[in-house]
C-alpha cells in the first residue's frame, strides 16, 4: 500500500498527470489535497506537482510555499514523510526551505520543453533505489526557471553529502556544460534532503511512464517509493 | 430614471471614429427611429464591425458544407462540436489575433490563445490541445525577429501556464506579411455529448452572472480595430490591445468545469470580442428574451469607468453565465473557491429589449433582435483573376547537385526545423501527447481511453495567391492527408480566413474563390466545416497580405497503439512513394528557393485520388504493414525522405536512405522536388513492398520503390553522400541562429 497525497495549488497543472501516473504505476489510489486545507491526510508520500502555482507571481513557488497546507507539509516532511517536488514542486520545496538553493531563469531565458538525459548520481535514496548508480535515464523537462543555483558552500555540502541525485548528461552519461539545458550549476537536475526522503527535481518523471508517451524511465521513481516503503515496513 | 446628463451630440466625426460608414449610420438612425446615445452607438459599432458581423463574408460562408453524421454543432455557436463515439465529443475552433499581435506581439498572441480556449471551454469542454498557424514577414525585415520572439513567447507563456499542451502548428516567412503578421490559434477540447453547453438564454427572470476577471479599460474597440486597415499610426492603437493573465484563465477553466458538473447552468458564453455587448445581446437573442443589466454591479478594475467603457471593454478571462434561479449561492461558492469574481449583474426579461443602466441612468435601451441581427450584409463586388497556366518541369533549371539543392532547401527559412518554436511550448502536459510536434499531425489520447485526436493546421499561401480556389482545396486536403498519415479518420475542419480589404474586388474575388475551393474539398471528402473565423482588412498602407485561409483539421485515431509516424525505424526497410508524380514545379519551394521566383499554376488536387490513397494508407497503418508514413508536401519527395531520415533511429541519430536511380521520363530535379499532391512516402519491410504496390495498382494509384533505409547518410547515385549529421546541422541551425542574432 502506498498512500499518496498530491497537493493542488491554484495554478498547478501537472497534478492530474502525476496522480494518473502513480495510480497506473503502483496500482494505489492517490488523494488530491487542496492548498487551502489545514492538514494533509496520513500519507506515505506527499507530492508537490508541476505547474504555475499562483501564476508564478512574485517568484516561482514563493507564494505556494506560504499557502496554508504547506505548514503541515513542512511539519510532516520534518517528521519523516517522504516528499517529492517535481518542477514547480521543486521550486516550492526550495522556497519553503525544505531544500537549499534556488531555481533561476534558464540561461537561454526561454521556456524549454524536451526530453533530456539524466545521470543517476545517487541510487540509494527513497526515490531512486530502483535505478543503478551511474545509470542514464531519459525524462522530459518543461520549465522556464530550472537553472539551479546555490552558494559555493551549499553546493560543496550537497556534493559531499551525496545529495545531488540527478545531473543533466548526454545519452552516454557525460556531464558537461553542453549537456545542461538551463545553465544549472554542476548540471544539477535534482537534489535530496540529507536523509534522502525529500527529493526535488526539475524533470517530469510522470511524463514518461509508458511507451505510448515515448519512454518508461520515469516509472522507477514511483516504483522506488513503493519498494522503499515495503522495505521499511 | 433620468437620461445621462451630459449627452454628447453624435457628430459625423464621432460616427467615423466608430468605424461606421455614413450609410451605415443612416441605417442605424432608421432602425432606432432616433439618434443613438453614445453608449448605444458604441454598442452598434462593435456589433456591426466586420469582426463581429461578418458583413462581407456571411453570404459566402453560407455556401460551405457544415453538416454531417458526426456533426453535433456547426458554425453559429462559440465553437464546433463533433461526435467521437462512446459519448465523447471534440469541440474546436481557430481564431485570429493578427492586428493585436503586430502591435504588441507578446500580449497579442497570448490573448489570442486565451480567447480561443474560452470559446472551447465555454461549451463544456476541457481544452486538451492547442495549435497555431503563424505567418511572419521576410526574415530580413527589421521587425521580423522581434515579432517571432514576442509571438512565440506569448503563446508559450499563456498555453504553458494554463496547462494545455501546444502540440504543433505551422510557420511561414514571406515578405507579404512584413507589415501584417498572422497569428491564428486553434484549440481543441473534449466533452461528453450529454454535457455540452450552449449560449441561448432561454427563460425569464433568470440571473445574469458575470464571472472571472474584473473589467478594465483594456481592449476597448478591439473588434473595431480588427476590422480596419493599418497605417503608420497603428502603433498608436497599442492601448486597444488586451492584456492576458493565463493564471486566471487556468482558474476560470477549473471553476467553469466544476460549475458545469452541476446542473445549474442555462447558458454560458465567454466575453470575447466586444465583451459584455456581444455576449449579452447574442445570448438574449438566441434565447428570445430581453435583458436588463446594472453596470454598477460589474466588477471593475479601475475607478470612474463609464457605461460606454464597460460595454466595450475587451478585458480578458471573463464569462457570462445564465443560471437557473436560486442556484446563485452554489455557483458563487465555486468561483470564490477559485478566487474569481462572481456578480449577478442582471436578469432576463420579457421585454425583448436590452436595457443597460449605470448610476441610475439608462445608458442603452435597444431591441435585442435588431441589435443581434441587423448588421448590414454586403454582397461586395468581386473579380476572380484567371489563374496562371501550368509550367513545364523543364522550364525550371536543374541544380548542380540534387543533394546540394536538398541541403539548401532544408536550411531555408521556409523549410528549416521549427524546433526552436515548439520547444518553447509545453507539448506534453496532461500526459496524453502521443504524437509530438514535428510530425504530420499532433496526436493526443482521449484521456482514459485508447482513442486519439489527430490535429493538423495547414495552408500554403503561395498556392492560394496563384489560384485561390485550388490553393484552398489543397489546404483542406493537406490537413486531411496529415491526419491520415498518422492513422486517423479525418472528421471535420475549422477555418481561419485571413484576407486583405474586401472592398477591393480582387481581394473579395480571392475570398470567394477560396470559399468555393474549400466547399468543394469539404463536400467531396465528407469533411465539413464546423467553426471558423474570418479576418479581413489585413493590409497596411494599401498593401494586402497573401490570401491565407488556414485550415485546422481534426480526426479520430481509433487505437493509438496503431499510431504511425514519420520516423524510419529499421535498416533494410524499403521506401515507397504512392501517388501520381508529374514533376510539378510550378509554385514549388524548389522554384522559389533556387530561382527566387514563384510562377505557374500550383499543383492540382484530385479529390477522388486523395480518397483512394487515404483509404489505402489508413488500412496499411492499421494492419501494421508500414513502419513509417509521411505526407509529401512542401519541398516535394526528397524533402519528405530527408525529414523521415532525420527523425529516424533513436532521437538525435537518424537513419539514412540509399535512393535508387529514377528511370522515368521527368527531369530528375522535378521528380525529387516537384510538389504533386496526393502522395505519401512509406517505409515497409522488404517482403511487404510488392503487396503494397499491388494494392495501390488495384486502386489505379501509381507507386514505386524509391530507396532503402540504411547507414547514416542520404545517398544519390553519382553524388557524394550527404551525411545526416551535416543535413541536421543545416536543418536545425537556421532558426536558432537567426533568433540568436539579437532581438530588437
Amino acid at each position: 500500500m502506498l498512500r499518496t497525497s498530491v497537493i493542488v495549488f491554484p495554478g498547478s497543472n501537472c497534478d492530474r498527470d502525476v496522480k494518473v501516473a502513480i495510480e497506473r504505476i503502483t496500482g494505489f489510489p492517490v488523494t488530491m489535497v487542496w492548498h487551502g486545507d489545514a492538514s494533509v491526510p496520513a500519507s506515505d508520500l506527499i507530492v508537490l506537482p508541476g505547474g504555475f502555482s499562483y501564476g508564478d507571481y512574485l517568484r516561482c513557488g514563493a507564494m505556494a510555499a506560504h499557502s496554508p497546507i504547506m505548514r503541515d507539509v513542512i511539519a510532516k516532511a520534518k517528521a519523516g514523510t517522504p516528499v517529492l517536488g517535481i518542477c514547480n514542486g521543486f521550486q516550492v520545496l526550495c522556497e519553503a526551505g525544505l531544500l537549499p538553493g534556488v531555481l533561476m531563469r534558464n540561461a537561454s531565458l526561454k521556456f524549454i520543453c524536451r526530453d533530456v538525459h539524466l545521470k543517476v548520481e545517487n541510487a540509494k535514496t527513497f526515490f531512486t533505489q530502483c535505478y543503478r548508480e551511474g545509470q542514464v535515464i531519459k525524462v522530459p523537462i518543461a520549465h522556464a526557471e530550472g537553472n539551479y543555483f546555490a552558494d559555493a558552500d551549499t553546493i560543496g555540502r550537497l556534493e559531499d553529502e551525496d545529495r545531488v541525485v540527478f545531473r543533466y548528461s548526454d545519452a552516454d552519461g557525460n556531464v558537461s556544460p553542453e549537456t545542461c539545458p538551463n545553465g544549472a550549476q554542476r548540471n544539477i537536475a535534482g537534489i535530496c534532503s540529507a536523509d534522502g526522503r525529500i527529493l526535488g527535481m526539475m524533470p517530469h518523471p510522470e511524463r514518461l511512464y509508458e511507451l505510448a508517451l515515448g519512454g518508461t524511465d520515469g516509472r522507477r521513481i514511483f516504483e522506488s517509493a513503493v519498494v522503499s516503503l515495503a522495505a521499511a515496513a | 430614471m433620468s437620461e445621462a446628463a451630459a449627452k454628447p451630440a453624435i457628430t459625423p466625426a464621432i460616427v467615423a471614429e466608430h468605424g461606421l460608414k455614413p450609410d451605415e449610420y443612416q441605417r442605424l438612425l432608421q432602425i432606432l427611429g432616433r439618434e443613438p446615445r453614445l453608449t448605444e452607438l458604441g454598442i452598434f459599432s462593435v456589433m456591426w464591425s466586420e469582426h463581429c458581423s461578418y458583413k462581407s463574408s456571411r453570404a459566402w460562408l453560407r455556401t460551405l458544407p457544415t453538416k454531417g453524421p458526426l456533426v453535433i454543432q456547426g458554425p453559429g455557436e462559440n465553437a464546433g462540436v463533433v461526435d467521437l463515439g462512446d459519448g465523447d465529443a471534440a469541440i474546436f475552433k481557430m481564431e485570429s489575433h493578427n492586428h493585436p499581435s503586430y502591435i504588441e506581439p507578446f500580449q497579442g498572441a497570448a490573448t489570442g490563445v486565451g480567447g480561443i480556449m474560452r470559446d472551447v471551454f465555454t461549451m463544456g469542454a476541457r481544452p486538451v490541445a492547442n495549435m497555431n498557424a503563424l505567418r511572419f514577414g521576410d526574415p530580413s525585415h527589421p521587425k521580423t525577429r522581434h515579432l517571432v520572439d514576442g509571438v512565440v513567447a506569448g503563446i508559450s507563456h499563456y498555453g504553458n501556464c494554463t496547462g494545455v499542451p501546444t502540440i504543433g502548428g505551422e510557420t511561414n516567412f514571406d515578405a507579404g506579411y512584413n507589415n501584417n503578421i498572422l497569428v491564428n490559434a486553434m484549440c481543441v477540447g473534449l466533452a461528453r455529448t450529454d454535457k455540452i453547453f450552449y449560449s441561448a438564454a432561454k427563460g425569464l427572470g433568470l440571473p445574469v452572472v458575470y464571472v472571472g476577471s474584473k473589467t478594465g479599460r483594456d481592449g476597448i474597440h478591439g473588434a473595431t480595430m480588427a476590422s480596419a486597415e493599418f497605417d503608420d499610426k497603428s502603433e498608436e492603437k497599442r492601448p486597444t490591445v488586451q492584456v492576458g493573465d493565463p493564471f486566471t484563465e487556468k482558474l476560470l477553466i477549473e471553476a467553469c468545469l466544476e460549475l458545469m458538473a452541476t446542473d445549474s447552468i442555462i447558458a454560458i458564453q465567454d466575453m470575447g470580442a466586444a465583451g459584455l455587448t456581444s455576449s449579452t445581446s447574442e445570448m438574449a437573442d438566441k434565447g428570445g428574451v430581453g435583458i436588463e443589466l446594472n453596470l454598477d454591479l460589474v466588477p471593475q478594475r479601475e475607478t470612474g469607468m463609464t457605461a460606454y467603457e464597460m460595454m466595450l471593454s475587451e478585458s480578458q478571462e471573463r464569462m457570462l453565465v445564465i443560471l437557473k434561479p436560486g442556484r446563485e449561492a452554489e455557483a458563487e461558492a465555486i468561483f470564490k473557491k477559485w478566487g474569481l469574481d462572481f456578480a449577478v449583474i442582471g436578469v432576463t426579461t420579457d421585454t425583448g429589449r436590452m436595457v443597460v443602466t449605470h448610476k441610475g441612468s439608462v445608458e442603452a435601451d435597444l431591441p435585442v433582435p435588431v441589435l443581434a441581427n441587423s448588421a448590414p450584409m454586403y454582397e461586395r463586388p468581386y473579380y476572380i483573376p484567371i489563374p496562371p497556366k501550368p509550367i513545364l518541369p523543364e522550364w525550371v533549371p536543374g541544380p548542380a547537385s540534387i543533394l546540394g539543392a536538398l541541403k539548401t532547401m532544408m536550411e531555408h527559412p521556409q523549410l528549416c526545423s521549427r524546433r526552436w518554436i515548439w520547444q518553447q511550448y509545453d507539448h506534453m502536459v496532461m500526459g496524453d501527447t502521443v504524437g509530438r510536434p514535428g510530425g504530420d499531425a499532433g496526436v493526443v489520447r482521449i484521456h482514459g481511453t485508447q482513442k486519439g485526436l489527430a490535429i493538423s493546421c495547414d495552408v500554403t499561401p503561395r498556392y492560394v495567391t496563384a489560384d485561390p480556389e485550388m490553393g484552398t482545396k489543397q489546404a483542406v486536403v493537406e490537413t486531411w492527408r496529415n491526419i491520415v498519415a498518422v492513422g486517423g479518420d479525418p472528421i471535420a475542419i475549422t477555418d481561419n480566413m485571413n484576407f486583405a480589404n474586401p472592398e477591393r474586388p480582387e481581394i473579395m474575388g480571392q475570398f470567394v474563390a477560396s470559399v468555393k475551393g474549400m466547399g468543394e474539398a469539404c463536400r467531396v471528402l465528407d469533411y465539413p466545416v464546423v467553426s471558423g473565423n474570418v479576418s479581413l482588412y489585413n493590409e497596411t498602407n494599401g498593401v494586402g497580405i497573401p490570401p491565407t485561409p488556414a485550415i485546422g483539421g481534426v480526426g479520430l485515431v481509433p487505437d493509438v497503439s496503431k499510431l504511425a509516424d514519420l520516423r524510419l525505424k529499421r535498416e533494410g526497410d524499403l521506401v515507397l512513394v504512392i501517388g501520381k508524380e508529374a514533376g510539378w514545379l510550378g509554385q514549388s519551394l524548389y522554384q522559389q528557393i533556387t530561382t527566387g521566383k514563384v510562377e505557374g499554376a500550383p499543383p492540382p488536387v484530385d479529390l477522388a485520388d486523395e480518397i483512394k490513397a487515404g483509404k489505402l494508407v489508413r488500412s496499411l497503418i492499421r494492419e501494421g504493414k508500414v513502419s513509417a508514413v509521411h505526407d509529401c508536401s512542401d519541398g516535394g519527395l526528397l524533402v519528405a525522405v530527408a525529414e523521415m531520415a532525420l527523425a529516424g533511429g533513436e532521437p538525435g541519430q537518424g537513419l539514412g536512405v540509399e535512393l535508387f536511380a529514377y528511370e522515368g521520363k521527368q527531369p530528375s530535379h522535378a521528380v525529387w522536388f516537384g510538389e504533386d499532391q496526393g502522395r505519401y512516402v512509406l517505409s515497409v519491410a522488404p517482403g511487404d513492398a510488392e503487396e503494397v504496390l499491388e494494392r495501390a495498382r488495384l486502386l489505379a494509384l501509381p507507386g514505386r520503390i524509391i530507396g532503402r533505409v540504411q547507414g547514416e547518410a542520404l545517398v544519390v547515385k553519382g553524388e557524394p553522400p550527404l551525411p545526416l549529421s551535416e543535413l541536421r546541422a543545416a536543418h536545425e541551425g537556421w532558426l536558432p541562429g537567426y533568433m540568436a542574432a539579437g532581438v530588437a
